[in-house]
């Protein structure tokens, strides 16, 4: 997993509460096999007019957000699926971080496994944010993770709350996987215990191919 | 030992590493997997040079993309068939059970996980998908996680969480007619709003949740997740143990008696304590259905569409704003003036038999209005279409003008071809009513089976109360 240890980038607004992630990765693009190249259709139905024309209106498509790595948002962001298109859509379109005054879940954790950090600011924070950006033309952020500050240099300047081991997992850029199985000793002891492994007592039709079509 | 809660109970019998401060290494119990988000997470276990721990633990199926039509027929969405083939492959590779798209057993995985027996109470279940919940009726932990954490199960049959706070939610009274268990969750989240079950299971008690069969129990379960909940949970009674009984992976006579007796443990005990409790009195509701643009944005069916300018908070007020919009509603526009062009019963939250009995019911001997486009019914599973069969539900149906379907996601998401067309309005059984969720700028009213059934026959919502009555 790519590390996150501080980043300083042009930001942009998501200027909605409850943004649900069918808006970040419409259901058409989960067909895919791969983790890569989504970010071309982030956002895709508000992003894109019909043709993938760029919808003027749409903030992300404004002259002055091109390029942005640091996204503000607002509550409860990434509520619904737990499909990981969706971070993995942020992360390939360039964002590095998000700063929202909170997020549901599955999204939240998502972010971690994708590098990207998900900064929590409360909701005055959050306006005074969105105030300073729409005033700003090439407002630009710095999100340093080790100090948990996010600063604009010209006296916006917050600390944010982390979990101490997420935080040390991205500062690293820690492999999930491989830290688990660090403790096989461990899994292996609780399988012992007994496990109540699956006993199909009428046969089903499992199968184990599909007929090919 | 201080009094524990059915979901504090579960947790402590699956921690198999437990640091403070750090999130927990807890043990899963059965691990279900989709075409959808899985294949990211096999192609990461292979680049990894990593096995699958315990195959025997993981179930697969096919269900998002499915057909709902003929499934002889060849897949002439490339991207689906890869994604089926890839599932297949992946399956065969490791030795994870597949019920394929032409399995008898196949079916939504939320369905089929109960269905079959697989999901059991006191077991921790996950699955690639947020509607993971819906197993927590069977008294079971169950939640949705990424295709990252899929992998990291696939790899380690653990995943590494924190704690949630737990939740009461007591449902009193008696549900009265005309009104499902789809009303009762329904009108919970519009109490609590969609953000207000974040960092929490939930637990559902009281009278009116007792008296539910598993299959409506599974139904207010199934939506925890819109309402942010982590989990919801229904601790195992008689009815659970009932509809166990029998099932293909459930053990029999004795073992059986023996798991019982287990089940019977897990109940959260008197004096335990939850974070929050939250009351709703089931007698009180009336049938529910959504105006806007997520699941928070219900109404009963005797209101109208809300004014946005009454809305206090700014944030609150613009995105009502926005969904009046989207969904090109007048505020002040009674709910049964709303007319329809198609209904949608199906999807995990409401294609069991029993939602499907109670919809042919109502429109046994009638017929959908004229206006409508399409009425469609995709049950969850094959078990329950072949059942619904058995009992002639499809001939109902059909005699209805209903259209007959084989099982999979279908409309709820739109991945096949079951959609709906730009500025379609459709009353549908299912769990969201997102921008886009049935189809590109199609217009989603969630509503119960009942409800969606009534509105088939007369073209647009009509209080199914007062309809049953006159009719
Ligand atoms: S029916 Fe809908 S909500 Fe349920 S698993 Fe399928 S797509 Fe998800």
């Amino acid at each position: 997993m790519t590390p996150f240890t501080k980043h300083t980038g042009l930001v942009a607004p998501m200027d909605r509460v409850n943004v649900d992630t069918d808006q970040m990765v419409p259901k058409q693009f989960l067909k895919f096999l791969t983790r890569e190249g989504y970010g071309r259709v982030l956002f895709y139905d508000w992003r894109y007019l019909s043709g993938e024309k760029p919808n003027p209106d749409f903030a992300l498509n404004k002259p002055r957000y091109k390029g942005a790595s640091i996204l503000l948002a607002r509550a409860n962001f990434g509520c619904g699926s737990s499909r990981e298109h969706a971070p993995w859509a942020i992360g390939d379109y360039g964002f590095r971080a998000i700063i929202a005054p909170s997020y549901a879940d599955i999204f939240y954790n998502n972010c971690f496994k994708n590098g990207i950090l998900p900064v929590t600011l409360s909701d005055t924070d959050m306006d005074e944010l969105f105030s300073r950006l729409e005033k700003n033309e090439g407002y630009t952020l710095s999100v340093d993770l080790e100090n948990q500050t996010v600063s604009d240099g010209k006296g916006f300047d917050r600390k944010f709350e982390i979990d101490p081991f997420r935080k040390r997992c991205l500062l690293k850029g820690l492999d999930d996987i491989g830290l688990t199985l660090e403790h096989e000793s461990d899994i292996s002891a609780y399988e012992k215990k007994g496990l109540p492994t699956p006993q199909m007592v009428d046969a089903v039709d499992i199968q184990f191919y599909s007929r090919s079509n | 030992m201080p009094p524990l809660t059915l979901y504090e109970k579960i947790w402590n019998a699956h921690v198999v590493r437990e640091v403070p401060g750090q999130p927990s290494l807890i043990y899963i119990d059965r691990h279900l997997i989709h075409e959808g988000t899985s294949p990211q997470a096999f192609a990461g276990l292979k680049a990894a040079g990593r096995k699958v721990r315990r195959p025997e633990l993981t179930f697969a199926v096919m269900d998002h993309s499915v057909s709902t039509k003929n499934r002889d027929l060849p897949v002439l969405d490339a991207d689906a068939d890869g994604q089926f083939k890839a599932l297949a492959k992946n399956c065969a590779e490791t030795g994870v059970r597949l019920f394929d798209m032409h399995s008898h057993n196949q079916g939504i995985v939320h369905i089929i996980g109960p269905e079959l027996g697989i999901t059991q109470p006191g077991f921790t279940i996950v699955c690639g998908d947020s509607h993971t919940s819906t197993h927590g009726a069977m008294g079971a932990l169950a939640f949705g996680i990424g295709t990252s954490e899929i992998e990291h199960v696939l790899a380690t049959q653990c995943l590494s969480q924190f704690k949630s706070k737990t939740t009461r939610i007591e449902v009193k009274g008696k549900l009265g007619g005309g009104l499902a268990s789809k009303d009762i969750i329904l009108a919970i989240i519009g109490k609590l709003g969609i953000a207000g079950g974040n960092g929490h299971v939930f637990e559902y008690t009281g009278e009116a949740i007792r008296a539910l069969s598993m299959e409506a129990r599974m139904t207010i379960c199934n939506m925890s997740i819109e309402c942010g909940a982590r989990a919801g949970m229904v601790a195992p009674d008689e009815t659970t143990f009932a509809y166990l009984e029998g099932r293909p992976f459930v053990p029999r006579g004795k073992e059986f008696q023996k798991l019982v007796e287990h089940w019977k443990t897990l109940p959260s005990d008197p004096g335990a304590k939850f974070d929050e409790t939250v009351e709703l009195d089931a007698a009180k509701l009336a049938p529910q259905v959504t105006w806007g643009t997520n699941p928070g944005m219900v109404t009963d069916v005797t209101q109208r569409v809300p004014d946005p300018s009454l809305f206090t908070n700014e944030n609150d007020r613009k995105a009502a704003e926005r969904a009046l919009v989207y969904m090109d509603l007048k505020p002040g526009t009674p709910i049964t003036d709303i007319s329809l062009d198609r209904v949608f019963i199906g999807s995990c939250t409401n294609s069991r038999l029993e939602d499907l009995r109670l919809a042919a019911k109502l429109v046994a001997g009638k017929h959908v209005a004229k206006s409508l486009k399409q009425a469609l019914v995709v049950p969850g599973s094959r078990r329950v279409k072949a059942q619904a069969e058995e009992e002639g539900l499809d001939k109902i149906f059909v005699a209805a003008g209903f259209e007959w379907r084989d099982a999979g996601c279908s409309m709820c998401i739109g991945m096949n071809d079951d959609v709906l067309q730009p500025h379609e309005r459709c009353a549908s059984t299912s769990n969201r009513n997102f921008e886009g969720r049935q189809g590109k700028d199609g217009r989603t009213h969630l509503v119960s089976p009942l409800m969606a059934a009534a509105a088939a026959i007369e073209g647009h919502f009509v209080d199914v109360r007062k309809w049953r009555n006159g009719n």
